[in-house]
């Protein structure tokens, strides 16, 4: 534990002193002291592909978002640099980049604002728009975001109505495993075979016959089909459930039960 | 004179009032008419394309060369997706209808295996002619159950809201239509179970529960386990339930809250394996990175037993990094055993876990020497050459037909998007090609 606070405190200081050593003209933006890697979001990424882009190895959007086009310029990088090729971007690559590139957050981030591609290549003079701008610009946000695949952010949002329509007075396993009912069905060579086929299928959820899935789905809706289309399914691989207060349907009883979460049972 | 006026205007407001009512109910009918336009359609065209599949069976089994087999046989793939898409639309969700749309599935399937095969060095054995003989004929009762349905629907003016209606209720009565589907429905049964005869397709019913070694345990040691591993503070009450017979992994479960967390967790009752945890609270600012996350996996999957477990995918959902790891063996990777773990970002907790695939797969497969006859260099160049392949490992793969193979992974780029591709490490076959792709602009422009 104390090393752990040793080390925490180390870094930054560290940091501090590599960046008035290689770059002692321009304070150039720092990276914070974390390792980045694929997957990773935020303003770190934003500087680590406007790096990259500044030598040409990336020529992608700055998104904020370390995908497999930044994956791979990074590799390049490292490649070209002498550093160990593994798509980490860990403490000698993130000074590599800073004595081989220039990073102006101001500029970066107006350009992003407006919309344009950005245009920061390497030896490019780009005094005159900068003292144009002169002000403090807020710091970037990415302007993508992960999704997990085969999936649009539209896809998940219809999906967290379903849930929250369905099951928002239930536990958050429970509302898990209905995304994952929906899911499953998804996969069923029984039901259609896409999320709105599913939703919206007659008769299939009473919160899509009633209008309730037209109601706004709160943040732990949206967790939980994230959740279950992560990989997480509580339901134990069902493909119905129902509320055994309220089942009409007498053939659905004849169904296999898996579990009971809340007030659902879960059955196949 | 008061009474004149309050009777002329009561009058008036009855007028409004009716006027009102009328366009209401008008109003009311036109959406009604609507609804039943759209079910009318997929009906009509469902019994539309039975039939067109039953005439397409029976022109195949009248096809010689390989030539026009093919693409019939693509033809059939499409109609019995088309006729499955129809079924979706129609409110049977709450009937029994899912022996017939195994049925259709399974005639789908096996048509698209045929069509995408070389027939020309692989024609039709016997067998599948008599399995084709089989679908033609049980293809023809149903396109004959639902033509009389039709029939039905046609003469009698019935609705499909009446059916809807009866359903949503459990009151069915003498619906004729839900009569008439429930006559496919049982009949559909037997051509299912007749189909798996052939050994041609898999019905759903082949997946079999999963074996675990080792001891079962009880509710008690489950709950310690629980305990121990997820640093769960003594305070907190675990509710204990156990699966019940519909599942295929038997399990306890437990579900605990407090003020600020709510949490679930699966162990199996044999041997007492974690299936699924989750742990579900308001995430603070992100303070650890993904990297460092990672880390706390890996950390936690040593801590369960696991060994030998490589990290794969890493992901940042706003504070959460979700990463999924996959079981490697002599540098291979084997892609089915895989278990997922969420890490909040704010301090390190491990918040979620998912281990069922990794239990699933890995205590189903038997002990298995996969052939591997062609080298890594040969199997690069049976990858399209546009492919610009920046790395490559061996990796055990489900492929399309749910065989586990052995297979070179290549992971490279062309024209800007970035390719995985799977060539089979024993015959060079190309299992498969994924475009990846992982990220989204956010749509709302602030």
């Amino acid at each position: 534990m104390d090393q752990k606070k040793l080390k925490l405190m180390i870094m930054p200081l560290l940091l501090v002193a590599g960046l008035t050593f290689f770059a002692p003209q321009k304070p150039a933006e720092a990276f914070t002291n974390q390792v980045i890697q694929q997957g990773s979001v935020g303003e770190d990424v934003i500087e680590l592909q406007a790096r990259l882009q500044y030598i040409g190895f990336y020529n992608g959007d700055i998104d904020g978002v370390f995908g497999w086009q930044t994956y791979w310029a990074t590799r390049n990088f490292q490649y070209e640099f002498g550093i160990k090729v593994d798509g980490y971007v860990g403490e000698k690559t993130k000074q590599a980049l800073e004595r081989a590139t220039e990073y102006d957050q101001s500029y970066v981030q107006e350009q992003r604002n407006q919309g344009k591609d950005f245009t920061h290549y390497g030896g490019q003079d780009n005094n005159q728009e900068q003292q144009a701008t002169g002000q403090e610009s807020e710091a970037p946000a990415p302007t993508a975001v992960n999704v997990p695949k085969g999936f649009s952010q539209n896809d998940i949002r219809l999906m967290a109505q379903a849930v929250y329509g369905e099951a928002r007075g239930e536990p958050y396993e429970g509302q898990v495993a209905v995304a994952a009912v929906i899911l499953n069905r998804i996969e069923s060579s029984t039901f259609p075979d896409t999320i709105s086929g599913v939703v919206f299928e007659p008769l299939a959820f009473t919160a899509v016959a009633d209008g309730q899935i037209y109601m706004e789905p709160n943040e732990t809706a949206k967790e939980a089909v994230m959740d279950a289309i992560n990989g997480w399914d509580p339901s134990g691989g069902a493909t119905y459930y129902f509320n055994p207060d309220t089942a009409t349907s007498d053939w659905i009883w004849g169904r296999p039960q898996i579990k009971r979460i809340g007030k659902h049972i879960f059955c196949n | 004179m008061v009474r004149w006026i309050t009777i002329t205007v009561l009058s008036v407001v009855l007028i409004g009032v009716g006027i009102w009512g009328y366009q209401e109910h008008q109003d009311k009918n036109a959406v009604l008419v609507h609804a039943e336009n759209g079910y009318q359609r997929a009906f009509h065209d469902l019994t539309y394309r039975i039939d067109l599949l039953n005439d397409k069976i029976s022109t195949v089994m009248a096809t010689n060369t390989p030539e026009r087999l093919s693409p019939q046989m693509a033809d059939i793939w499409k109609i019995t997706s088309e006729a499955h898409s129809d079924v979706g639309m129609l409110p049977l969700s709450l009937l029994p209808f899912n022996k017939t749309q195994e049925f259709l599935s399974n005639i789908g399937e096996y048509s698209y295996r045929v069509a995408v095969r070389q027939l020309d060095d692989d024609p039709l054995e016997q067998k599948e002619l008599d399995y084709l003989a089989e679908l033609y004929e049980q293809s023809n009762e149903v396109k004959r159950d639902l033509r009389k349905v039709q029939h039905e629907v046609l003469n009698e003016g019935l609705r499909w809201m009446d059916v809807e209606i009866a359903l949503a209720t459990n009151e069915p009565g003498d619906n004729t239509v839900i009569d008439g589907f429930q006559t496919v429905e049982t009949n559909a049964e037997s051509y299912v179970e007749a189909g798996s005869q052939f050994g041609l397709t898999a019905t759903a019913e082949d997946e079999k529960d999963i074996q675990l070694e080792g001891d079962p345990i009880t509710e008690e040691e489950a709950s310690q386990f629980i305990r121990k591993h997820f640093d769960l503070e003594e305070s907190l009450e675990l509710n204990v339930s156990e699966s019940m017979d519909g599942s295929d992994l038997p399990v306890y479960y437990f579900s605990f809250e407090n003020d600020t967390h709510r949490g679930y967790a699966e162990i199996t009752k044999q041997s007492g394996h974690v299936v699924s945890f989750i742990l579900n609270r308001d995430f603070q600012e992100r303070e650890i990175s993904l990297h460092e996350g990672m880390n706390r996996a890996a950390e936690q999957l040593k801590d369960l037993g696991y060994e030998n477990m490589e990290p794969t995918e890493s992901m940042q959902y706003e504070k959460v990094g979700v990463y999924t790891f996959v079981r490697t063996e002599d540098d291979v990777f084997y892609q089915p055993d895989r278990i997922q773990i969420k890490v909040a970002l704010d301090n390190g907790e491990i918040t979620a876990l998912s281990a069922r695939d990794y239990l699933v797969n890995h205590y189903s497969r038997s002990d298995v020497d996969y052939e591997q006859n062609i080298t890594e260099q040969e199997a690069m160049e049976l990858v399209n050459p546009q492919l610009e392949v920046g790395e490559s490992k061996l990796a055990v793969i489900k492929n399309d037909l749910g065989d586990e193979v052995l297979t070179y992974e290549f992971i490279g780029q062309a024209n800007d998007s970035t390719y995985k591709v799977y060539i089979n490490a024993d015959d060079g076959f190309e299992e498969g090609v994924e475009r990846l792709k992982n990220s989204e602009r956010i749509f709302e422009s602030s």
